[in-house]
């Protein structure tokens, strides 16, 4: 088999070097308020462009599971505060969505 | 190690349950298609160890089963994780300690999905709980890498094509409460999300930069016009 050692590195480089630099560089610096405000909204932002539209194609085969497993994931996370229940709910409901669907 | 080091370690593991629920299968999956790539198990293993991202792993596969030059997989691996230079930087705000010998640790450890669970805690973040937590993260993605390429064509399909939906489930369970509370958090998201939608249905960056364009633009927007209310984020 072929070894993918140099790509593996580089991309690891690549990967690696954004998620380093802000952390050290800024954390020396003092930033403007409006600089502060912007990176304090980015986490509610980065949430919304994690979700759409990636969920949509979460199971590309049969949409319609991937609806019905986000829907329960929202009615228990709207319920209570918890991650673990939304997660696992999700998969269990989407799983028997698929299971119902091919059977 | 005191009592509080302990304690925050322990916040840290339970705060990643949800993560390493989520990363497991996907990870498996991973190890599934690079064996079926035609890739060893020691760089599957690498691959996962080294690189640790998820998306750009899958499209690495993808390109290298195209054909395409290892020089533009790095490209398109950098255009893809560059979204964490954003989350690298909007966490240095929430450091408990802004200086520690740690950081190159905890910043290798920055994911998607370790970043949205630390950011939303609504407290100052310390060391031994990032690490905690980011790093339960990686042990299962690598396990899970190497369970999926051991034996991940003995799991029945229906089981692999759920398991997808797990870290939207998690992103959705982060955002709501949150969403609940503030309608900024619900503008921020609603605005990134169309933003998002819209720059993939057109088709024009390549989709890495349509991820950080629209978060970008959330943010930035935000930052404009929520002046009043930034005790509420920061607190």
């Amino acid at each position: 088999m072929k070894s993918y050692l140099m790509l593996i590195l580089c991309m690891g480089l690549v990967t690696y070097l954004p998620r380093l630099l802000p952390l050290i560089t800024l954390s020396h610096l003092s930033l403007p308020p409006i600089v502060e405000r912007f990176l304090l909204c980015i986490p509610y932002a980065a949430l919304g462009a994690l979700i759409v539209p990636g969920v949509f194609q979460a199971t590309p085969d049969l949409p319609i599971a991937a609806w019905v497993g986000i829907g329960i994931a929202i009615f228990f996370s709207w319920l209570k505060g918890s991650l673990i229940l939304p997660v696992l709910s999700s998969v269990v409901a989407t799983f028997l969505v698929i299971l119902i669907w091919q059977g | 190690m005191d009592s509080r080091q302990k304690s925050r370690l322990k916040a840290g593991l339970t705060a990643a349950l949800p993560i390493v629920i989520g990363y497991i299968p996907i990870a498996m999956a991973f190890g599934l298609l690079a064996k079926a790539t035609g890739i060893s198990l020691l760089d599957s293993f690498l691959f996962s160890a080294v690189v640790f991202a998820g998306a750009s792993q899958f499209m690495a596969l993808n390109l290298l089963q195209a054909g395409v030059a290892c020089s533009e997989i790095v490209l398109a691996t950098l255009l893809m994780n560059f979204r964490h230079f954003l989350m690298s930087a909007s966490l240095t705000p929430r450091l408990e300690k802004k200086k520690s010998k740690w950081l190159p640790l905890v910043a290798f450890g920055i994911t998607d999905e370790s970043f949205s669970v630390a950011s939303t805690r609504g407290e100052k973040l310390t060391v031994p709980f990032l690490l905690a937590l980011q790093f339960s993260a990686y042990f299962s993605w690598l396990g899970g890498t190497v369970l999926g390429y051991l034996l991940g064509a003995i799991l029945p399909t229906a089981i692999k094509s759920s398991m997808g939906i797990a870290l939207y489930a998690m992103f959705v369970a982060i955002l709501l409460p949150e969403a609940k509370k503030s309608a900024k958090v619900s503008i921020l998201a609603f605005t990134a999300g169309a933003a998002h939608f819209l720059l993939a249905s057109l088709k024009l960056l390549p989709s890495g930069w349509n991820l950080i364009l629209a978060i970008i633009l959330a943010a930035g927007l935000g930052a404009v016009c929520f002046k009043e209310e930034e005790k509420e984020v920061t607190a």
